[in-house]
């Protein structure tokens, strides 16, 4: 599957393409099929993304997970400080990280 | 401490001002990210892996109580409650909003703070010895020769935009603590014959994908010539610098393709040009910038002794206290590597309590080095152990300074979205693996180093051990060097040969600290007896 992230333009979060939206959760992020580079272009334009771009990711069912080890850093946090992450109180949180 | 006069207060605060109109026509449509990328990192604004990063100035890294104050003030109030001081010696905000930024920038103002050209291709913060005005191998304190440099570089209309970024450090004594030889410019300000004060000028050393070590240019400046002759040498990387190539932009290309003797001769023809634009300062603007770094009001008297009754302190004062010019003081470096911390990392708690001690014990005065520790410059010996007993409570008296757990590292993957691997996590396993003080202090002086890519922002091509992260197909791959040195006996690391995994790049840097308990002579560093049985039996330990 290919997700569209990009960071949010006020406050730099890490968010993805919900379909209809933005989300900072990788779990809502829906496939962009073939269109996520002219969603992109739109959501950008809106100034509801900033420098988005389109990964590759694995559908499972716990939700969508990127192919590359950058992006699977950035859907949940530093790898090095857990209290930072989405996931603070989830000690296994970020098994599927690396 | 150098104090903002009029000009400084005037420019800073219109800048400010500028980027608040830009960031809220960026906010509101007006400019795309293309346009508006430019201006952010003019003040030091990038957009990292998670968030916006702030990258804050901290000149030639000192800083006194009420500038470190407000770091921990920004830390708490815009950030995570924590900041990350850099091989740069600045300070880096992780989790900034956009929309915050010119509130900060106005609040660091308040206390002669910018976040001016920490990015972008022109002249970055000029970097110095962290001992400055406190050693007693130094010429000078080259702070105000550093300060001059300050105020000749910024807004410079000339090297705005440069083919590349460009890092000068400035050091004082024959002992290099700045990595002086892996800057564009190196400087080393010395006494002539005559017993002037000058520089010797090194151009063109770096680290990066392509490490250099700066060759000599001109073997001695003096101050009347100063700010023209690095302004010829800018001139002319400015003119033949490449620009159709990112990777070959920097001054260390143009110099290694024309060579030190052409650019050398093209340096001066330029520096007579420049000659005729009378632009070097009156001897008298030295002498108002140093009257700001004059030495604290020492007390005399006092005595050298040191109760090391506490066995732990005792460590502490062998290994993280050095020697001072003035009898009766010392100076404290605080050591930002805990046992399984991230180095360079402090809370805005910590940062506090620094800015306290400074205060309190060390005439207000702090330091960053660019080993990512922050320095007290000048404590009397008699208030070691209370200055002690405080970082103790408060996680900061780590007593490994210059050993393998004092190790610098990149933000890296957990942070950086230029990485390529995390840097962090294989410190902290490093340091775990070393965890034994003994093992540390028997193994000596260390120095190691992590880069999470190729942009050497961790200066693994320093290290007596580098490494360097790279990406091997989506995993993480790590790469041994061994050799390098950025002090004075400045040198490149080697590759040892194929990566490892995490877990086996630790291994294999425990085999080669072993090669080095096995074969060293007496007083030998580990990079003695790498410079001295070479790369061969490291390499059959490792992988035979």
């Amino acid at each position: 599957m290919k997700l569209l992230t990009g960071n949010d333009l006020v406050t730099g979060d890490v968010i993805w393409w919900t379909g209809d939206g933005w989300s900072r959760h990788i779990e809502d992020a829906k496939d962009a099929g073939d269109q996520g580079d002219i969603l992109a272009q739109v959501e950008e334009a809106a100034r509801r993304v900033n420098t988005p771009y389109v990964i590759d990711a694995e559908a499972t069912s716990e939700g969508p997970r990127p192919a590359h080890i950058k992006d699977r850093i950035r859907a949940l946090g530093p790898t090095v400080r857990p209290d930072l992450t989405l996931k603070p109180a989830d000690p296994n949180a970020g098994s599927w990280v690396i | 401490m150098y104090k903002y006069d009029e000009y400084d207060h005037a420019i800073v605060a219109s800048r400010v001002e500028e980027f608040r109109d830009q960031v809220r026509r960026r906010l509101e449509g007006h400019l795309t990210e293309d346009q508006f990328k430019p201006l952010r990192l003019m003040n030091g604004l990038y957009l990292q892996l998670h968030a916006y990063m702030l990258r804050v100035a901290v000149p030639y890294g000192t800083m006194d109580a009420r500038q470190m104050r407000m770091l921990g003030h920004i830390a708490r109030k815009y950030d995570r409650g924590y900041g990350h001081f850099t091989t740069r010696q600045n300070i880096q905000f992780n989790w900034i909003k956009l929309a915050d930024t010119p509130d900060i920038l106005e609040e660091l103002a308040t206390v002669e703070m910018h976040a001016i050209q920490t990015s972008g291709n022109c002249i970055r913060n000029i970097s110095s010895d962290q001992f400055a005005g406190a050693a007693a191998d130094e010429v000078t304190d080259p702070r105000p020769w550093a300060e001059l440099l300050r105020q000749w570089s910024t807004f410079h209309p000339e090297f705005t935009y440069l083919p590349r970024k460009f890092k000068i450090a400035v050091i004082a004594s024959d002992t290099d603590r700045a990595a002086m030889r892996l800057h564009d410019i190196g400087i080393q300000i010395v006494r002539n014959d005559a017993g002037e004060l000058g520089g010797r000028i090194y151009v063109g050393g770096g680290m990066g994908r392509t490490p250099m070590i700066a060759p000599l240019i001109r073997d001695f400046v003096p101050y009347e010539d100063f700010i023209s002759y690095l302004e010829a040498c800018l001139r002319v990387y400015n003119r033949y610098g490449r620009r159709d190539n990112i990777y070959k932009a920097r001054i260390k290309i143009l110099i290694h393709e024309i060579g030190a003797d052409k650019y050398r001769d093209e340096v001066e023809a330029e520096f007579l040009e420049v000659k005729k634009l009378a632009i070097d300062p009156p001897k008298a603007e030295l002498e108002r910038i140093s009257a700001h770094f004059a030495p604290p009001a020492f007390e005399n008297g006092l005595l050298d002794d040191i109760d090391r009754t506490d066995p732990d302190f005792a460590v502490w004062v062998d290994q993280n206290v050095s020697a001072h010019k003035t009898a009766g003081y010392a100076i404290v470096t605080v050591s930002l590597k805990p046992m399984g911390g991230i180095p360079g990392d402090a809370s805005a708690d910590q940062i506090d309590v620094m800015a306290d001690l400074a205060e309190r014990f060390s005439f207000n005065e702090l330091r960053v080095t660019h080993a990512q520790n922050i320095v007290l410059p000048h404590v009397a010996k008699r208030d070691l152990y209370p200055v002690y007993q405080i970082l103790n409570q408060s996680g900061l008296a780590e007593a490994n300074l210059d050993l393998i757990s004092d190790i610098i590292a990149c933000p890296g993957l957990d942070y950086c979205s230029l990485a390529n691997a995390r840097s962090i996590p294989l410190a902290q396993k490093i340091a775990q693996r070393f965890s034994d003080l003994d093992r540390q202090r028997d193994l000596g002086e260390l120095k190691l180093k992590i880069s999470g890519c190729i942009n050497a922002c961790g200066h693994h091509h320093a290290g007596h051990i580098g490494i360097l992260g790279v990406d091997r197909k989506g995993t993480e791959n790590f790469q041994l060097l061994l050799g390098g040195s950025g002090a004075e006996d400045v040198s490149l690391a080697k590759i040892t040969g194929p990566g490892f995994s995490e877990d086996g790049i630790v291994d294999a840097i425990e085999k080669t600290t072993d090669v080095y308990l096995a074969q060293r002579e007496d007083g030998e560093r580990f990079v003695d007896t790498y410079r001295r049985i070479g790369m061969e039996p490291f390499k059959e330990a490792i992988y035979g």
